[in-house]
């Protein structure tokens, strides 16, 4: 099988825009939750969330260094930031097909969870108070979850694969394992593979506090918010952005000496068959996906020295994947760091698999591994657990375990290896 | 009536994005203006908006430049 390798990283995230910043602000402990500015949350129970800044100062994201003004409106948040962070993927890596062939050999497979739902309830608006003529050409091409992957490849004539994947909280994860077995098939050499999500708004809010899955106690302290597996969590903070990477063959990579970020060994995939939300109690569903993966990687146990663990801060599913994770690593757990990262930017559904896989590529390159803010008081499960909590640890990461979970029982982990 | 003309050429500077001095009267909206089937469609609907009128499918397919959206509005908008 073709060995595939990261060569371009992109991210946008409420940390800020590039991922050298948001490693930066991570390490640091920073958060990127504050109150919800944009719209009316007066009668809605959870008014925090992680916001992508927008603005022209440093790391802030400006949508016209991205696309034409005229062309924004044709287009939902949530393809705004896939096309902003495959931009920066794409520079990144230094990848310019010159020929047809190369171009050809070059797709796209950014997912996302819900697409364009702010599109969605503007559209029925309009429909509703003026009538099915009022409604824009470009209603549907603006929300449509494939437009992130078809928008790329219009904007740089790749032809290859054009692909989108919709897993809910899995989506980035899905869409990078994917996107790196079609380069493994040889159905292309390179891939622009991620997440993106662009759902915070009112009807998103609304949505998931109607699920009692939102935290809604941390309302007047938005960064105490977010505090994966500590005893005071009360669910997910709701976050936006978009996470891409360049995928490559890894002779491909070499011949045109570009930068390598790690290896992508292992990808593995399972399903719960128990719940449309909630993850089956005794974790079996993420076991088999961290499972799968580990052994398609060739590693054990005793070779992941970061677990990116999914940790959305719900009272229930933090506590089963830790349980899942003990199990799998049994006493290899004594050596691991397992972090949740969701407590400095919040749970960005579509683009969390993807942005976290980014997060634990730079773990491994920076040696260090990024805090779970807000771990005030471990629930007694977290007893002799690693979970890094507040501050960043400075380790050699030889290889590190993303985990995605998403509604409906999808399962994904990846795991990414150093490559020296 | 050159208000309707200044009117329908703000529309097409603001929806298209291109330079006020392109749009001249015998401009096409997609051979000169970049524009794709999309956007005219979008822009015949701004004309509606602004100008108050209902502008059909068969009378929408043949408005292609700026002079042909002029010269419907003066034809056919009341309130203009």
């Amino acid at each position: 099988m073709r060995r595939v390798v990261v060569t371009g990283l992109g991210l946008v995230t409420p940390l800020g825009v590039g991922h050298a910043l948001n490693w930066e602000r991570l390490v640091a402990g920073q958060s990127g939750i504050r109150a919800i500015t944009g719209f009316d949350v007066s009668d809605l129970p959870a008014k925090v969330a992680g916001q992508i800044p927008r603005g022209t100062g440093e790391g802030d994201f400006n949508p016209d260094a991205y696309v034409p003004v005229k062309d924004q409106r044709k287009m939902d948040d949530f393809i705004l930031y896939a096309i902003a962070a495959a931009q920066d993927a794409i520079k990144d890596s230094g990848w310019v097909p010159q020929t047809d062939e190369e171009r050809e050999r070059t797709g796209v497979m950014v997912g996302s969870g819900i697409g364009g739902l702010p599109g969605i309830a503007a559209g029925a608006i309009t429909m509703h108070e003026k009538g099915p003529r009022r409604l824009s050409p470009f209603f549907i091409p603006s929300c449509l979850i494939n437009l992130a992957s078809g928008h790329i490849s219009i904007q740089y004539g790749f032809k290859g694969p054009n692909h989108a994947v919709v897993t809910a909280c899995s989506t980035g994860a899905h869409a990078i394992g994917d996107a790196a077995r079609l380069i493994m098939w040889e159905d292309a050499d390179v891939m622009v593979a991620g997440g993106t999500e662009g759902a915070v708004h009112r009807l998103g809010m609304a949505g998931f506090a109607a699920m009692r899955a939102l935290s809604t106690n941390f309302n007047d302290t938005p960064e105490k918010a977010s505090r994966p597996y500590d005893k005071d969590r009360d669910g997910f903070v709701m976050g936006e952005g978009a996470g891409v990477v360049v995928l490559e063959e890894l002779e491909h990579a070499k011949r045109r000496g570009a930068t390598i970020y790690a290896e992508i060994v292992g990808y593995g995939l399972s399903g719960d068959a128990h719940h449309i939300s909630a993850p089956a109690e005794d974790g079996n569903g993420g076991f088999r996906a961290m499972s799968a993966a580990l052994k398609r990687s060739g590693l054990s146990t005793g070779d992941i020295d970061y677990l990116n663990a999914h940790g959305t801060s719900t009272p229930l599913g933090d506590e089963i994947e830790l349980g899942a994770a003990k199990r799998l690593f049994g006493a290899d757990m004594d050596k691991l760091a397992m972090s949740s990262t969701k407590s400095a930017i919040g749970h960005l559904l579509g683009a969390a698999g993807a942005v976290e896989a980014i997060y634990s590529i730079k773990s491994i390159n920076h040696g260090v591994v990024p805090p779970t803010l807000n771990l005030e008081n471990p629930s007694e499960s977290c007893l002799g657990v690693n979970l890094v909590p507040k501050v960043a640890q400075e380790r050699r990461v030889r290889a590190a375990l993303s985990n995605s979970f998403g509604f409906g029982g999808t399962n994904a982990s990846l795991v990414f290896k150093e490559f020296a | 009536m050159s208000d309707i003309a200044e009117r329908v050429k703000k529309i097409v500077v603001d929806h298209l994005g291109v330079e006020e001095s392109k749009v001249v009267e015998n401009a096409s909206f997609i051979d000169d203006l970049g524009a794709d089937s999309l956007d005219t469609v979008e822009l015949v609907m701004a004309f509606e908006e602004e100008f108050g009128v209902e502008i059909p499918d068969d009378a929408a397919e043949k408005i292609l430049s700026v002079k042909d959206a002029i010269d419907f509005i003066k034809a056919n908008a009341s309130a203009a």
